[in-house]
């Protein structure tokens, strides 16, 4: 069966003939039709729209012009323009929007022949860990249905973990790739800021959200990197010579690597379980060669308070266009006139979770307040930036758990809105700095997965990747995949 | 509490939301537990460090001027709710 392989493996038998692109497309669209009502990962499945692009991907590979995951299907997180396809960032706000162009990295991916099979569910505008703050629904853990699959990229992370595509793209600004990949045991690589344009992802934070591919392995995840990396002009963050490039992703070696254990991610907030993952993957690589140095960051501390002032403000800055104007539906008029009109429309069709986040950052912003909030975290995301280089002059990488938690049952933490928060501790300091970090499954606590995550300096992408693919496979779990209903 | 009533009250008016009552006490209440949590950075002496917007910093980025392909007035106007005559249909902003 096509959907039991690799993206890696399936790309090649597609350039074989084994299979074509529309068999492998079709082969998944009916997988998503019989088991998504288990795990509510899509909000849009479009047949047609996929059996098309899986035409034009066959095509290509007939004229023998496909490269390695030509016809290769992938599922996109709904905070993605795509040209005629619906795209609402989990928002009642875009409801019936549907974007007049695509996305560069939907460019991209169609350019080398690889049919997007559907969009999949997210925290409203990808603020939250846990996809329950979806307006729609929220989407559920196949390890054990009745969790969270993490988030805000639960719905791409679900649907690989559950085999409902071999490949996701998500979108990562405080952790939103890597923790719902550590939640339901994938890999989920957020690259250096700037190696992969963000036109067309729907900004919420915009000197911190990265796009990055969703995978079950780390070769699958290094070729979508590879694919939708490079510099794009219509991006003016985008860095110059960005591509990744993954020819030498298995010539990298464990033995003689120095990797960085700060203290700070190895804290009493991680629970038992997840530590003990923790301890016998350094053991197994220690024995493999690896080098490991206890080190502190101190800021690391800071970072909750910081990325939840700078992610909200740039968040409320973002945020302003939806005034029921250009897109969207919006409210009736009436005597308060235009303000009002807006007012209303905000008012009742954000959520709640994008509500505190608009409050929280326009807060921040405001006259009196903007030293002692929106400066003090930019200061404090100098110093964390400064202690982490400081670190990566010693060592190659950094290693730490991804999520001090495993995955939580649904509505364990919606409510208590600093915990889920704090969830986040690991993952948010990578995007203060820019820094390319994969997470991958070191193994389970209680039968859940437990993500490890490795941190590179900038740029380095490509030895996070190599390594990754190092770690993979001296760790025996960090292929399994759950049982299926 | 971090924050007054009438705070949140203001910081919705300037942020463009119109919440009812039971909203604007819940807020009062979640706000003030994260400005609460913010005390950690603004004990930290940091004075002597500059501040950083971005992660990777780029300057004067600049664009050849050349002429490409936009979208049409169609496109945009699609997905406005409410439009005529080829423009977007806002309630009146200037009296007569």
């Amino acid at each position: 069966m096509p959907t039991e392989l690799t993206a890696a493996e399936l790309g090649l038998r597609l350039a074989r003939r084994e299979f074509s692109a529309v068999e492998v497309a079709q082969s998944y669209l009916d997988r998503i039709a019989r088991l998504d009502s288990h795990y509510d990962a899509f909000l849009t499945v479009d047949p047609e729209w996929t059996l098309a692009q899986a035409q034009a991907a066959q095509a290509l590979l007939d004229r023998g012009e496909g490269g390695p995951l030509t016809g290769v299907p992938i599922a996109v997180k709904d905070n993605m323009s795509t040209e005629g396809v619906a795209t609402t960032c989990g928002s009642k706000i875009l409801e019936g929007y549907v974007p007049p162009f695509d996305a560069t990295v939907i460019a991209r991916l169609k350019e080398v022949g690889m049919p997007i099979l559907g969009k999949t569910n997210l925290d409203e505008f990808a603020m939250g860990g846990s996809t329950e703050y979806s307006a729609f629904k929220p989407t559920r853990n196949p390890w054990d249905t009745g969790r969270s699959p993490g988030g805000s990229s639960g719905g791409s992370a679900a649907a690989v973990c559950a085999s409902l595509t071999p490949l996701g793209l998500g979108s990562d600004t405080g952790g939103s790739i890597r923790q719902p990949a550590s939640l339901c045991g994938v890999v989920g690589f957020k690259p250096t800021y700037g190696r992969v344009s963000r036109y067309g992802l729907v900004a919420f934070g915009s000197s911190l959200d990265q796009i990055g591919p969703l995978a079950r392995t780390v070769e699958d995840a290094a070729l979508v990197a590879a694919t939708i990396s490079g510099h794009d002009g219509r991006d003016s963050t985008s860095l110059p010579n960005s591509a990744i490039h993954i020819d030498d992703l298995k010539s990298g070696r464990l033995k003689g690597l120095k990797a960085a254990l700060p203290r700070e991610l190895f804290s009493d907030a991680l629970q038992p379980g997840v530590r003990s993952v923790l301890d016998e993957t350094i053991a197994t690589l220690t024995k493999e060669g690896v080098e490991f140095g206890e080190v502190d960051i101190p800021s690391i501390e800071f970072g909750v308070s910081t990325y939840y002032i700078i992610g909200p403000c740039e968040a409320s800055s973002n945020l302003g266009r939806f005034d029921g104007v250009r897109f969207g539906p919006r409210a009736e008029a009436d005597e308060s006139g235009h303000v009002g009109m807006v007012e209303r429309t905000r008012g009742r069709l954000f959520g709640k979770e994008v509500i505190r986040r608009i409050m929280i950052g326009t807060y921040a912003l405001s006259a009196g307040y903007y030293d002692a909030y929106y400066v003090r975290a930019q200061q404090v995301r100098t110093m964390m930036r400064q202690e982490f280089d400081a670190v990566f002059r010693d060592y190659d990488l950094v290693l730490s758990p991804t999520s001090p938690v495993v995955a939580f049952k649904i509505g364990e933490l919606s409510n208590d809105t600093l915990a889920l928060k704090l969830t986040d501790l690991c993952t948010i300091p990578v995007n203060m700095g820019g820094y390319p970090a994969i997470s991958l499954n070191g193994g389970f606590a209680e039968g859940l997965p437990v993500g490890v995550q490795l941190i590179g300096p900038t740029m380095a992408d490509e030895r996070v990747l190599q390594t990754a693919w190092c770690v993979e496979k001296a760790l025996p779990d960090a292929t399994r995949k759950p049982p299926m209903p | 509490m971090l924050i007054s009533l009438e705070e949140v009250r203001h910081v919705a008016r300037l942020a463009r939301l119109d919440l009812d009552e039971a909203e604007v006490m819940a807020l009062q209440g979640e706000l003030s537990a994260l400005l609460g949590h913010f005390a950690d950075i603004q004990a930290i002496d940091a004075s002597m460090i500059e501040p950083q917007s971005h992660a990777v910093a780029l300057r004067n980025v600049w664009d050849a001027d050349v002429v490409r392909p936009g979208l049409t007035r169609d496109q945009v106007l699609r997905n406005s709710a409410l439009t005529k005559a080829g423009l977007f249909v806002v309630p009146t902003i200037i009296e007569d």
